[in-house]
């Protein structure tokens, strides 16, 4: 932890992958995502507790862009995730992933949502089913 | 691995053809080369699973069978706490790589450990919060919504519970035979795992935790 770190290079993405590893980013790198982090989650938290956003609706969005920048913000300085390690595949493996997340999240939501809504028993009719 | 399913192959012109096509032999690739895109697209499935466990605590987060809802359930300042324990872990993690780099032994190790005190902070939090939830009798049993809600944080806690038990197994291992490049790439590893976890925890605690206060 001593201040005296020649390995650290001001831009470590940039020229640290003679390795098969990819970059392990620096102190700098894991203190700005903390920070990041530390403020991206105290900021949701905040609103809910409080409520200082009235309409619900509003508050869940916002709630829902912190996460994403909060998921985005860990990828960058905690996973170290950049568009050159193992040559892009982890990249595109990451991408890959989002599709399959989002098309599996979206239709089971809405599908689910609509068969809901369509085999709702409705009570003035109840009676009359055969 | 490629090459050892093809050579079991009767065909020996054929093995050399998809050798040659594919690049098999085209020169010695270092022990553990190839080990942290195979941890990465693991990591990848394991974000199937989570999605999966979204998607159905998405379907069946409104059904409470007239059973208790999030806001009877949950208690945010125990939330924040947890979310603030695995935060903190991430960035003790991230010492630990940062004193494994330098080859600081030790440091590491302590590093380590510090995760792993965090880590179980989480743990027991989580489990005090599940005893609470039994005791009132709201169990994964009692609606829809309970069984999506243990199924996603269980699963959770879970993958907390094994990369606790690999981080003891790595301090062991180091302080048997050091900072060897085999013990690094390991450490690399769970530090994905490590920080894959806490990047679900986002998730969990946006969704289900906050949008259910709402």
């Amino acid at each position: 932890m001593s201040a005296a770190d020649h390995h650290v290079h001001p831009h470590p993405h940039a020229d640290d992958h003679h390795d098969d590893h990819g970059s392990h980013g620096s102190m700098r790198d894991y203190l700005i995502g903390f920070f990041l982090s530390v403020i991206l989650t105290a900021i949701p938290f905040w609103l809910v507790m409080t409520g200082a956003i009235a309409d619900k609706q509003a508050t869940a969005l916002v709630i829902m862009a912190f996460a994403i920048v909060q998921i985005v913000v860990h990828m960058i300085y905690f996973l170290h995730m950049n568009t050159k390690a193992e040559n892009g595949w982890t990249v595109m493996a990451l991408i890959f992933t989002i599709i399959i997340v989002v098309i599996a999240l979206s239709g089971s939501l809405w599908v689910m949502y609509h068969l809901n809504h369509n085999m709702m028993p409705m009570s003035h009719d109840m009676g009359q089913l055969p | 691995m490629n090459a050892t399913t093809m050579q079991s192959s009767p065909e020996a012109s054929a093995v050399e053809i998809t050798a040659a096509f594919y690049d098999l032999n085209e020169h010695d690739h270092p022990e553990g080369g190839s080990t942290m895109l195979g941890f990465w697209i693991y990591l990848m499935s394991d974000c199937l699973i989570f999605a999966m466990l979204f998607a159905a605590y998405g379907v069946l987060g409104g059904s409470f069978a007239a059973g208790p809802g999030p806001k009877d359930l949950f208690e945010l300042p125990l939330v924040a706490l947890n979310t603030a324990m695995l935060l903190f872990s991430s960035i003790t993690y991230g010492f630990a790589m940062l004193a494994m780099e330098k080859d600081r032994v030790g440091q590491t190790q302590i590093w380590l450990l510090v995760t792993a005190v965090f880590g179980a902070a989480f743990l027991a939090i989580e489990l005090y919060e599940f005893a609470h939830l039994i005791h009132e009798g709201a169990t994964p049993m009692r609606s829809g919504f309970l069984t999506a809600f243990f199924s996603l944080v269980g699963t959770h806690g879970l993958h907390v519970t094994f990369g606790l038990v690999w981080l003891f197994t790595l301090v062991a291992q180091i302080a048997k035979k050091g900072l060897i490049p085999a013990n690094k790439r390991r450490l690399m590893c769970l530090s994905l795992f490590w920080h894959f976890l806490d990047v679900i925890w986002i998730g969990v605690f946006t969704f289900v935790y906050l949008m259910g206060m709402l």
